[in-house]
């Protein structure tokens, strides 16, 4: 067992740090307050190779394994886990086609993200089927060669911008999620329309939209998999990035405590800097003691992957751990900063709002016990 | 052309410096390391040079194997080759400068560029001793006339101007009452200043290339240099820590001691 990063790995992770730190640091309050796309910082991303470090060389990406993926996701999100989130889009769009794709689709699908700057969303939730994927209502009729998609999704990360979508429809509701087939539609073809940003709570640099697909049609070679095997490819993504957002926690939770220990050494009350109280000396030590050991949770759920090994128990442990932990801490942070905390002025409120998305998106922290749970008693 | 440039490993400037209680250097303990930020100016200029004139950019640096770390670092921003100088014991500013001549002797390089110094022992002498050595010509605090937020500085455009004929090189150099620019002529030896370019991000798919690049082992004894240093450090200490600062009542109490105990005004 081994408990240091190689050479190569701290190399990433400084690279990333240094994005974080020089290029997404200084405009994140920005974005955060306009909740406008952040399309230059993604720009710098993309040529840094951020944007496709999950492709594998062999199609234009980075190829990085799943333990270099975290690394480097915990300084993004360290960042903004609003931007981190707008990078990580790709990877989680793109995933099923490198985990189930052929090599015709790799080719075809992966290698134009690596000429010029793209996004591309997934798409699965929808109203009615958030964690109850199995009532999807998105259809895909076959038509000749073509597949023609009716349906509506929503919280759909950088939907507005996307330039490919991975969309999961069913070619029948009645066979439950054994209809649920997955494709993937190129360019922005008539009849697929985003609608206007959501005005969220957190997160707000990170695009998300509701989209409608009206009669959009999609070739039979864009069929990743075979029809019905959409749910398997689904959950398969989800195994894959569920480490990522939990380490989007881990960068949270250590910018937060990060701000608290610096907060906390400068004001004074009682004559003396607050850390020197023991009550808030307790509260930072809880928020680094959590932080790690989510750093280690997550660590291993990746690694696991690296090594070939099915990963659903631990990914969901890492995910639901440091989600609910980076609420914690976050709202701690605000707490140390006492009053100053709540106002937007200081870095902490951000921190305490991006949190709470993570409790929510890809598997609420609730559906990550579900899963645990089942994997404990099969 | 083929240009030779330095990647000494140097304390984070970030890290806290703290000398050992005897004296007898810094705890290195928890230290943080990096490129010195010099060294990365010279690669960072060495690309362009090599992007706008074809050739290739070989990084040395000298000390243990973990200097491996910051050669990585100029391999991953796109420097093609490294060398490293396995030595760790004492090392002074000649015996650096005495490695660095025979490296460049087998090497051949059109230019060498190094940092004007590094930011740990700030001696600002290495530069200087190869150009001695080497009976070269010598461009120290090479800078620019653009800012870097210029165009050029976006573009990515060296700041060293090589002469059509590829024999000279026109060099900007930070001097104290502004900037004088001189030619000089290849192969020479640059040392870089601060204003003298932008260094870019290390990507990505760099570091993963940098991987397999080849770093080339070297020693002092197969170089047949004898690096017994000159220079003894005998004693490091820290500066005094600086007394608190007093706050006065008004304009009129600040005047008042600035006339009365500080004489300034």
């Amino acid at each position: 067992m081994e408990f240091q990063l190689t050479d190569a790995q701290r190399a990433l992770q400084e690279a990333a740090r240094k994005y974080a730190r020089e290029v997404v640091r200084p405009k994140a309050a920005h974005y955060d307050e306009t909740a406008t796309f952040p399309r230059d910082l993604l720009s710098t991303a993309w040529e840094l190779g951020l944007l496709n470090m999950a492709i594998p060389t062999e199609y234009g990406g980075v190829g990085l394994s799943h333990l270099e993926q975290v690394i480097v996701s915990e300084e993004l999100s360290w960042g903004c886990a609003g931007v981190a989130t707008s990078i990580i889009a790709n990877d989680l769009a793109n995933l099923p086609i490198i985990l189930h794709g052929t090599e015709d689709q790799k080719k075809r699908l992966l290698g134009h993200f690596s000429e010029r700057v793209k996004f591309s969303s997934f798409c699965l939730t929808e109203p009615e089927a958030g964690s109850d994927v199995a009532n999807m209502q998105t259809t895909a009729r076959r038509e000749g060669d073509f597949y023609v998609l009716n349906g509506a999704k929503c919280f759909i990360t950088n939907g507005g911008q996307a330039e490919q979508y991975t969309v999961f429809a069913t070619v029948d509701k009645a066979k439950k999620h054994k209809g649920i087939t997955c494709f993937v539609v190129e360019g922005r073809p008539k009849g697929l329309t985003p609608s206007k940003h959501e005005n969220k709570m957190g997160q707000r640099a990170s695009e998300t939209v509701s989209l409608t697909f009206e009669d959009v049609r999609v070739p039979v070679a864009n069929r990743i998999g075979e029809e019905g095997q959409g749910f398997a490819v689904a959950m398969s993504t989800l195994d894959n990035s569920r480490p990522l957002t939990a380490m989007f926690s881990v960068g949270i939770a250590r910018a937060a405590l990060e701000y608290s220990m610096e907060y906390a050494s400068q004001r004074k009350t009682f004559g003396k800097p607050i850390i020197e109280h023991q009550a808030i000396q307790f509260m930072i030590a809880d928020m680094a003691m959590n932080t790690h050991a989510a750093r280690l949770l997550t660590y291993e759920s990746a690694w696991l992957l690296d090594e070939g090994k099915r990963n659903t128990l631990q990914s969901s442990y890492a995910k639901s751990f440091a989600a609910d932990m980076a609420m914690k801490v976050a709202t701690d942070a605000v707490q140390v900063y006492g009053g100053y905390g709540y106002i937007k002025d200081y870095p902490v409120e951000k921190l305490m709002r991006d949190a709470k998305l993570i409790q929510v998106y890809e598997g609420t922290s609730q559906v990550q016990r579900l899963v645990i749970a089942r994997e404990l008693f099969k | 052309m083929k240009i030779l440039v330095t990647a000494k490993r140097v304390e984070d400037p970030e890290s806290k410096i703290k000398v050992k209680p005897d004296g007898s250097g810094i705890v290195q303990e928890g230290l943080k390391y990096k490129i010195n930020p010099f060294d990365e100016i010279g690669v960072e200029e060495g690309l362009r040079l090599v992007a706008k004139h074809q050739g290739e950019v070989v990084v040395v640096s000298i000390g243990g194997k973990e200097v491996q770390e910051q050669l990585r670092h100029a391999l991953a921003m796109g420097a093609h080759r490294a060398v490293w100088v396995n030595h760790t014991g004492p090392l002074d500013q000649l015996g650096i400068a005495g490695l660095l001549q025979k490296v460049v002797e087998k090497e051949k390089p059109d230019m060498v560029i190094l940092g004007k110094q590094s930011i740990d022992d700030d001696q600002n002498q290495v530069g200087q001793y190869l150009a001695e050595f080497l009976g070269w010509g010598q461009a120290t605090f090479a800078s620019k006339v653009e800012s870097l937020e210029s165009e050029q500085e976006k573009n990515k455009v060296p700041a060293l101007v090589v002469g059509a004929d590829g024999k000279t090189v026109r060099v900007v150099r930070e001097v104290d009452n502004g900037l004088a620019t001189l030619e000089c002529q290849l192969p020479a030896i640059v040392t870089t200043d601060l204003r003298l370019n932008q260094p870019r991000y290390a990507s990505l798919p760099g570091i993963m290339k940098a991987k397999s690049k080849p770093i080339e082992e070297l020693t002092p004894a197969k170089l047949g240099v004898d690096v017994t240093p000159a220079i003894q450090v005998l004693k490091m200490s820290a500066p005094p820590a600086r007394k608190a600062g007093i706050k006065v009542a008004d304009v009129p109490a600040l005047v008042e001691k600035l006339h009365n105990e500080a004489k300034v005004v």
